[in-house]
């Protein structure tokens, strides 16, 4: 192939050149802003180089919106193509290259991002501590996910998207059937984000293990904290595994290796093993922090402590134990027999028993408590029935012998729909609704907020309802086209019609955000919900050192700001000293550029941008080495300072 | 608040009834044949299991939403600190165990069932045929009879087929939802899947796994006819179809879309199926067709079959 | 400067410090994953030589020796390195890392030497599954030896400039536990790869 030509779209469309225009358009314009408002320097400063916690959770949480934008448009296409029979809105190659890119960047560029920002925003300010253990990598983190989302959104543009499913099953994704570059982007975009990722996890166990406020022992840690650490763990356990298979899948199509080739002993089997390995600890590395936001927002909500708080912790750990004994359900039908079905089906089920746990003990924190119906309790309320009913047919899907009949069929995605947007999805929602105070100084407007709820959940239930009946009766997955005489057309277009609707809830939410901006009362102090962990015993707007003194929760609960309002538990003893703080660095920044670099090159098989990009990358981490870099101190004079204003606001 | 509750569970029993009530028309709730069967009772028995535990779900959730809603208590109402109780975490815990057991029983049994031959028909040994697939069509070699075809396959009714799966590219997932669930197809090994026709008649049948472009038209059409009528098609193909060539099937799969045709001879005989086999049963009848085969490969692969079983 | 604690050995001796060396244990758990899933992927290609060549046939029982007796005493000179550090000698560290260094240099330079041989008689890297995931195998394990040697150095250098204090401490004892990790993962290169190919 020429070499330009392998820049170029190899399957290009109308609406792919009409978005090429826009994105430049876009781009353009925002480079203009940026520069006409001089805003340059300030983003370098305050938040390109940043270290503090908070604001890089809240650029985890842009590209989350961001990425939530594109993959429901994505998802928008998929469910008007499939609406209608023989429809020639999309040809196949553009189907395949959507429902891929859906797939990729709805769990790895989206909700990963969300629930990274909830790791960041809140896990330092509920263990009492100043931030994170190592504020550098976690701003490396943040570049390192941001190069690979922002490098596999560019195949959109340069060289074509990746088109064998978010699963990329060999011999499929291979060079022979997968020529285009797309597949490349997908091999080496996710690993570069998931290298942060890695980091991320690193860094949040060294942070919750060790650096918790004095007294706080790991039963006293709020929920969200104990789903965090968890998370993680599963994070450093399983992501290596995709490191290694994303690699050789990379070798394979760049070095001619033969890992998973057809011939030469290569054996596809393995990538889906491997991918799977990773694959089903991630949904749990999903699910797991959203059932911890969920926790903090139903006893916030139910004014009662959460029931059953070491049944929660326990279920979390089996969970996160078995979440790597079950991959092989992803593929009953590869035909390793009864004998391994039985087992996997047996363990598959059994993540049945602790989650069922956790769906009582939430009802039980209703048990006797005061109910109030905030946009944020709404959305836990429709997560426990959305949620049981993608729970239960996922002991159906579990049924390995019935899974034969289920497997690459709508019912599977009916289902996985299922549990991740009412889990995942909706406590990201919820959890943004109710921290938003916290992280902006405003309310989200309650009126505007449950309308965006129950739309949702009515678009929810139409879109994903039919593929369960379509599925049952024969619509395989990932099919451009139908025939009319399949009898499809009308449940699928039912689910367009769901799909429709929730883009709405998805508009009602952003418009929500700039009507509270323009509308909200800012005088709303620290605690507008009536909260109860110690997340919100800081000041609104948060501090850059979050507590002026380190908490002592020896004589609290595991709702620390709970008992200090309610039975006047001290927890900030002392007096205010000089803070330790971590300077900001651009150097995890360049060193991102120059993963990218490194990215785009090896994806085009250019060498020596290739290398060029690792020097830099290298050249940063040997700059690391060498630094002397022991952060600096707020003096206790501007500490008090700070603190005075807030009491004048009265704020506190 | 109490009106929108209702509409959640009003969707979910519209939902319910319309799966419950559709039932006959769905193809995987419409079996045709003994190993579909199987599934389609699991199905309706995990339908009904899963709905009363959705039931009760809904039923609590319901009752506490309405109990304990803040605007039904006095305003200075200040809710208990309850700890967990044993009791009712042992009951949280056991009622699904309990569930996860029955079901778990219920699994390995089927399990068996859907992997082994079909007792029905065990008597009569068990019509072989190979399923492969290349991009985007599938071929169906009758090594016993002589013949290939080429996106049709027709098959005796009441006799168990084997059907022995393999891919010429990515893998692929064959699939006759009424005669029974699907099997991938690899390039590196052979995988078997039993299945067999309770009456005669026409099944559509698909590759349900995404192998690329064409996928969405990989499909095929079955036909279950009489053992007399299935020996007379066979009879006929052998005397009226041409032989298939080296040539013929390297043109045959090249990627696209083909209709149906027919060949005498089998492609296996120069484009031998892989060696690796994987998940075949242990039915007692194994030793005696593969006497009755003719072709070399068949019996090649019997040998590292039972290799390959210990592995795994 | 952070607070010293002078209770507790000198790497450990700040919070800073306390945090790099639990992070690094994490960091492990994730490297044994990583080579965990590395030799799963090779027990189950390792029988997958298509037309390429078995390990047996290619394996040097020489070569593997001498690698293996380089780091393992480079194993053992980096714990004297340690040692020295803790009792306060500069010198003395700074000459059992620069033996080590030297051992995993030697290291490198025998593997380069066992994959040209590889490549020599057959076994390139995209001959067969087998021989991709043994020199990924192998690669990895080299690849991170290569790190660590220029990682070492730049802390030799430190040391050298800036003396041992709580910072350099620090980062020479996480050094040596990376180091005596990648030792481990050669013993289990050695037995289950090597010796157990060439039986």
């Amino acid at each position: 192939m020429e070499f330009f030509e392998r820049f170029m779209i190899p399957h290009p469309s109308f609406l792919i050149y009409v978005s090429m225009v826009l994105i430049v358009l876009v781009s353009i314009a925002l480079v203009g802003v940026i520069t006409y408002f001089k805003l340059w320097g300030y983003l370098w400063r305050e938040w390109i180089t940043t270290v503090d916690h908070k604001k890089i959770g809240i650029m985890y949480l842009l590209m989350a919106l961001l990425m939530l934008f594109r993959g429901g448009v994505d998802a928008i296409m998929l469910r008007y193509q499939l609406s209608m029979p023989e429809n020639t809105f999309l040809d196949a190659q553009h189907y395949n290259e959507v429902f891929t890119t859906h797939g990729v960047v709805m769990i790895l560029f989206m909700a990963m991002p969300f629930i990274t920002f909830f790791f960041n925003f809140l896990v330092p300010l509920q263990i009492g501590a100043r931030d994170v253990a190592f504020p550098r990598l976690n701003n490396l983190s943040f570049w390192l996910f941001f190069m690979g989302a922002m490098l596999f959104n560019l195949s959109f543009v340069v060289g074509g998207s990746p088109d064998a499913g978010w699963t990329s099953y060999f011999p499929l994704a291979d060079v022979e059937f997968s020529k285009s570059v797309g597949t490349n982007y997908y091999m080496i975009a996710i690993q570069i984000a998931g290298i942060g990722t890695l980091m991320t996890g690193i860094n949040f166990i060294t942070t919750i293990m060790k650096m918790r406020a004095p007294g706080m022992t790991l039963f006293k840690m709020p929920m969200f904290t104990w789903s965090a650490l968890i998370a993680n763990l599963i994070v450093v356990f399983a992501f290596p595994v995709l490191t290694v298979a994303l690699a050789m899948g990379a070798m394979d199509r760049l070095f001619d290796t033969q890992f998973f080739a057809i011939g030469n002993g290569g054996m596809d089997m393995l990538w889906a093993n491997l991918f799977w390995v990773w694959g089903h600890p991630e949904v749990y590395i999903l699910i797991l922090p959203a059932f911890g936001i969920f926790s903090e927002i139903i006893s916030t909500f139910s004014r009662r402590n959460l029931y059953g708080y070491n049944s929660m912790v326990w279920s979390m750990i089996v969970i996160s134990v078995f979440a790597f004994t079950v991959w092989t359900h992803h593929f009953f039908t590869m035909g390793q027999g009864a004998f391994t079905n039985s087992i996997f089906s047996i363990t598959t089920m059994a993540i049945a028993i602790p989650t069922g746990v956790k769906i009582f003990n939430w009802m039980f924190t209703l048990y006797k408590g005061k109910i109030e119906f905030t946009t944020p309790m709404l959305y836990a309320v429709h997560f426990i029935p959305l949620f049981t009913l993608g729970g239960v047919t996922g002991v159906m899907l579990a049924m390995s012998a019935a899974d034969y009949q289920y497997h690459n069929t709508m019912f599977l995605v009916a289902h996985f729909h299922n549990v991740i947007i009412p889990g995942v999805v909706y406590a990201m929602l919820a959890g943004l609704t109710f921290y938003w105070p916290k992280m902006f100084g405003f309310m989200l407007n309650e009126k505007i907020g449950k309308a965006t709820v129950w739309v949702m959940s009515t678009g929810f239930l139409l879109a994903f309802m039919p593929m369960y009946i379509t599925g049952l009766d024969g619509q395989a997955r990932r099919m451009y086209t139908y025939s009319e005489s399949t009898g499809f057309t009308t449940l699928n277009m039912v689910s367009f019609v769901g799909a429709g609707i929730m883009a709405v809830s998805f508009i009602m939410l952003v418009w929500n955000i700039w009507y509270s901006f323009k509308n909200s009362p800012r005088n709303i102090g620290s605690d507008p919900w009536n909260a109860r962990g110690l997340e919100w015993a800081t000041h609104t707007p948060i501090p850059a050192y979050n507590f002026a003194i380190t908490p002592d929760i020896t004589d609290s609960t595991s709702e620390a700001f709970w008992d200090m309002k309610h039975k006047g538990t001290e927890i900030f003893k002392g007096d205010i000293k000089k803070i330790h703080m971590p300077n900001y660095s651009g150097v995890p920044f360049i060193m991102s550029c120059g993963f990218f670099l490194l990215g785009f090159s090896l994806i085009f098989s250019m060498w020596i941008p290739a290398i060029v990009g690792l020097i830099v990358v290298l050249a940063c981490m040997a700059y690391r080495s060498f630094e002397k870099d022991h952060g600096y101190y707020i003096p206790e004079e501007e500490v008090k300072a700070t603190e005075k204003q807030y009491e004048k606001r009265g704020a506190k | 608040m109490k009106v929108n509750l209702k509409g959640t569970l009003l969707a979910s029993i519209v939902f319910g009834t319309l799966l419950l009530g559709g039932c006959d028309s769905l193809l995987v709730l419409d079996p045709k044949g003994p190993q579909a069967e199987v599934q389609a009772n699991d199905t309706m028995m995990l339908i009904y299991i899963m709905g009363a535990i959705v039931l009760v779900v809904f039923a609590m959730l319901i009752f506490m939403l309405v109990k304990y809603r803040a605007s039904k208590q006095s305003p200075d109402y200040e809710p208990p600190h309850i700890h967990g109780h044993w009791l009712v975490e042992t009951i949280c815990i056991g009622v699904p165990v309990l569930i996860v057991i029955f079901l778990g029983v219920r699994s390995v049994e089927s399990n068996y069932l859907v992997e082994s031959a079909p007792e029905e028909y065990v008597e009569e040994e068990p019509l072989v045929i190979y399923a492969s697939s290349s991009d985007w069509k599938w071929h169906f070699s009758y090594p016993e009879q002589g013949i290939e075809t080429v996106n049709y396959l027709y098959i005796p009714a009441n006799r168990n087929i084997e059907f022995k799966l393999y891919s010429h590219g990515p893998i692929t997932s064959f699939w006759i939802p009424q005669l029974g669930g699907q099997k991938y197809a690899m390039a590196d090994m052979v995988t078997t899947l039993h299945l067999a026709a309770d009456v005669e008649g026409e099944f559509w049948g698909r590759n349900a796994n995404f192998a690329g472009a064409g996928t969405a038209e990989q499909t095929f059409d079955v036909t279950a006819l009489s053992q007399q009528e299935f020996d007379e098609w066979v009879e006929e193909v052998q005397e009226t179809a041409e032989p298939i060539t080296e040539e013929k099937f390297e043109e045959l799969l090249e990627p696209g879309h083909l209709g149906r045709s027919t060949y005498t001879g089998t492609h296996l005989e120069f484009s031998p199926a892989p060696e690796h086999n994987h998940g075949s049963s242990d039915d007692v009848n194994h030793d005696q067709h593969e006497e009755d085969t003719d072709h070399s490969e068949h019996e090649n692969h019997n040998d590292t079959e039972h290799e390959d079983h210990s592995s795994h | 400067m952070a607070k010293v604690d002078h209770s507790v050995p000198l790497e450990y001796s700040t919070e800073e410090n306390d945090l790099k060396i639990f992070g690094f244990w994490v960091f492990l758990g994730a490297e044994i994953m990583l080579f965990g899933t590395l030799f799963a992927a090779y027990f189950t290609l390792v029988d997958r030589t298509g037309s390429g060549p078995s390990g047996a046939e290619i394996f040097e029982i020489t070569p593997v020796l001498a690698e293996t007796f380089l780091l393992l005493t480079s194993s053992f000179t980096i714990g004297l390195a340690i040692h020295a550090m803790r009792l306060g000698s500069k010198k003395a560290t700074l000459t059992f890392m620069g033996i080590t260094l030297a051992l995993g240099l030697a290291f490198l330079s025998v593997e380069i030497y066992e994959f040209l041989h590889y490549v020599h008689v057959g076994a390139g890297i995209t001959v067969s599954a087998f021989t991709s995931i043994l020199l990924t195998t192998l690669g990895t394990h080299g690849l991170h030896v290569t790190v660590g040697f220029f990682w070492g150095l730049f802390i030799m250098i430190q040391i050298a400039k800036r003396g041992l204090n709580p910072e350099t401490a620090n980062k020479s004892f996480i050094f040596s536990l990376y180091w005596h990790f990648l030792d481990v993962v050669w013993i289990f290169i050695f037995s289950f790869i090597y010796l157990k190919g060439m039986m």
